[in-house]
């Protein structure tokens, strides 16, 4: 029954995103259409140039010499059916590589949604239980200055200080290959080398939820139920999990939602820094190759990663508050 | 009028964190008005001996690059690069934002839907990455890039007009003008957008921050402009001597760091003193 309302819920959300996934195609399309040189003219430039009547038979072939709007019909339908196009650089179809390269960044989010979770909701208690003492104040100026630090920047930071000069982590890639792990070995191996990438990707969600887990704890520390647990003789840590962190967390998922966009953006600068095999590092080499085709690739793919998490965290916000109608 | 300029100034005096902004970024505005005083030549020039840690060598306070170059003239340089680039995206961005928002607020309707729907598709692409797939696009100059900064940075503003106009609209004040027969225009001019002023003004301060931020990752990953000598660029021509010589990445990181927060230090204190309702926070 609860399985059933959520799949018909994800469903229409579903539908009602296909025409913002439209527009998202029209973007590249007439990103794809300013950008100077055309697919024959990237063809001509592979091959060290061509005849005219070569790029016009290419042109004829995919297409080209179309209409406007017959174009982008046709791209419009390649499109939704995931036919990304080629990526001629890489010799392979655009979708190919983006599902190669999903996973990884998909693990390397995941994680560092936890992570930020975890250390934000701690250290929020902490500053709150401390307030306007040196740990409060410590805490409240370390998350102003994350807002403030460029990401790329402090991964490098991190690797000169914790790979070259203290030699704890490893400072780039996803597992160490030539060793050649296998089971439990190789999952902490998984874990060693994403510690400082998932930390530095999770910064601002995580200097987010402290300030969010802080004010929630301040705010609800004078009501009548707090109190009421008080007088239980329940312990101050568990008031802060039971009762505070409950009414906390629904925006902390609304958050998650709001700053989707900006962990993907945020990947391409870590996941360059680390070396991490993921989409970001995709888009890197993408850039570095001016691979037009690739790039237009990722961005569809994700706008479209930011509809489904934005749609799952729409199911967990329900999940949590049952008052809250599957609608 | 004095009085409230007075009261305006105390407020944001108040505010010691502000304060420390508007101090720090002084710093960084001299930095940007001092660089070709300092030097004249140019942030490009192989100065001296390359990779000369700072203080090394007292000519090169800051040391030198991996091609000898100056890195303080390269810190000044940049500073000019990252307050044009703020600056300008976040006027671009303002004045798109402004509109989109001002018109979906003002006629509502179905303008109001295709100028929202317009604004989601922009805010369902990951900021960062439209912006890199633009520059690529189009080549790394500092026209583009202030054209993508901006073309990613307008969308919550053009939220934030349409809510003050549907706030504003149902007014008397508002009402009477469209009696007295003003031109949309005109109501839009001079009724609507003043009253809107405040969340504007602080939000594009706020902006300016986060397109210094953008300017840097866009020129870490190679998409600067190839004839401007920013921060980001010289962070991401450090990463091949890191491990040795890794004072080249760190102090360009710095110098952004300060930039970004002194503008939202005192984007803060302008809210706090603008919105003296949300001041005792």
């Amino acid at each position: 029954m609860l399985m059933m309302s959520i799949a018909r819920f994800a469903l229409r959300r579903l539908i009602q995103a296909i025409p913002i996934l439209i527009g998202v195609v029209a973007m590249n399309f007439v990103v794809a259409n300013l950008a100077p040189g055309d697919m024959a003219d990237v063809l001509a430039g592979e091959a060290g140039g061509a005849s005219p009547e070569f790029l016009a038979e290419v042109r004829a072939k995919y297409g080209l010499d179309q209409p406007l709007i017959l174009r982008f019909g046709l791209y419009m339908w390649n499109m939704f059916q995931l036919d990304l196009g080629y990526s001629f650089r890489y010799g392979v179809p655009v979708t190919e590589l983006l599902l190669t390269h999903l996973w990884p960044t998909l693990l390397l989010m995941l994680t560092s949604i936890l992570m930020a979770f975890g250390s934000g909701v701690v250290l929020g208690v902490l500053a709150s239980r401390m307030v306007n003492r040196w740990p409060d104040y410590l805490i409240s100026i370390t998350s102003l200055i994350a807002y403030a630090t460029p990401v790329f920047w402090l991964g490098l930071m991190m690797v000169v200080l914790f790979s070259v000069k203290l030699g704890w982590l490893p400072s780039s890639g996803m597992e160490t290959i030539s060793a050649g792990y296998t089971g439990l070995r190789r999952a902490v191996d998984i874990l060693l080398h994403m510690i400082m990438p998932a930390t530095i990707l999770g910064l601002y969600l995580t200097a987010f939820y402290v300030r969010l887990m802080r004010a929630s704890m301040l705010e609800v520390s004078g009501q009548d139920f707090v109190t009421t647990a008080r007088s239980k003789g329940l312990s101050e840590s568990a008031i802060a999990y039971r009762h505070v962190l409950r009414n906390a967390i629904l925006p902390m998922v609304t958050m998650l939602g709001l700053q989707i966009g900006a962990m993907l953006g945020g990947a391409v600068l870590v996941e360059t820094v680390f070396a991490w095999p993921g989409l970001g590092r995709l888009a890197y080499t993408a850039v570095f190759q001016r691979d037009l085709n690739l790039l237009l690739g990722l961005l569809f793919i994700c706008a479209i990663m930011v509809i489904v998490i934005n749609i799952m965290t729409e199911i967990a916000y329900r999940l949590i508050d049952p008052r809250i109608p599957m609608k | 009028m004095t009085d409230r300029r007075n009261s305006f100034l105390r407020r944001f005096l108040r505010h010691k964190a502000a304060v420390a902004g508007v101090l720090l970024l002084l710093v960084i505005v001299t930095m940007a008005a001092s660089a070709s005083i300092f030097y004249p030549q140019g942030p490009w020039k192989l100065a001296g001996r390359p990779l000369l840690w700072p203080v090394e060598n007292p000519k090169f306070p800051l040391g030198t690059d991996v091609l000898g170059r100056d890195l303080l003239a390269a810190l000044l340089y940049g500073a000019q690069v990252s307050l044009f680039i703020g600056l300008a995206a976040t006027l671009v961005a303002t004045v798109l934002g402004t509109f989109v928002g001002a018109t979906a607020g003002y006629f509502g309707g179905a303008v109001d839907r295709i100028m929202m729907g317009f604004t989601e598709v922009f805010q369902t692409v990951p900021p960062f990455v439209l912006a890199v797939v633009v520059v690529a696009a189009f080549g790394p100059t500092l026209g583009t890039i202030v054209i993508a900064i901006s073309l990613v940075s307008w969308p919550p503003l053009a939220r934030l007009v349409r809510a003050q106009f549907l706030q504003l609209m149902p007014r008397e004040f508002v009402q009477a003008a469209t009696l007295m027969g003003m031109s949309d225009l005109r109501i839009i001019l001079t009724q609507l957008l003043p009253n809107a002023m405040t969340p504007i003004v602080v939000s594009g301060s706020l902006m300016i921050a986060s397109a210094i931020l953008l300017e840097a990752g866009l020129s870490f990953l190679g998409l600067g402009d190839p004839n401007a000598m920013s921060w980001g660029y010289v962070i991401a021509s450090g990463r091949e001597v890191l491990r040795t010589d890794w004072y080249i990445t760190a102090l360009p990181g710095f110098a952004v760091l300060a930039a970004v927060l002194a503008i939202n230090l005192v984007g803060e204190g302008l809210n706090d003193a603008l919105n003296p309702r949300s001041r005792n926070r």
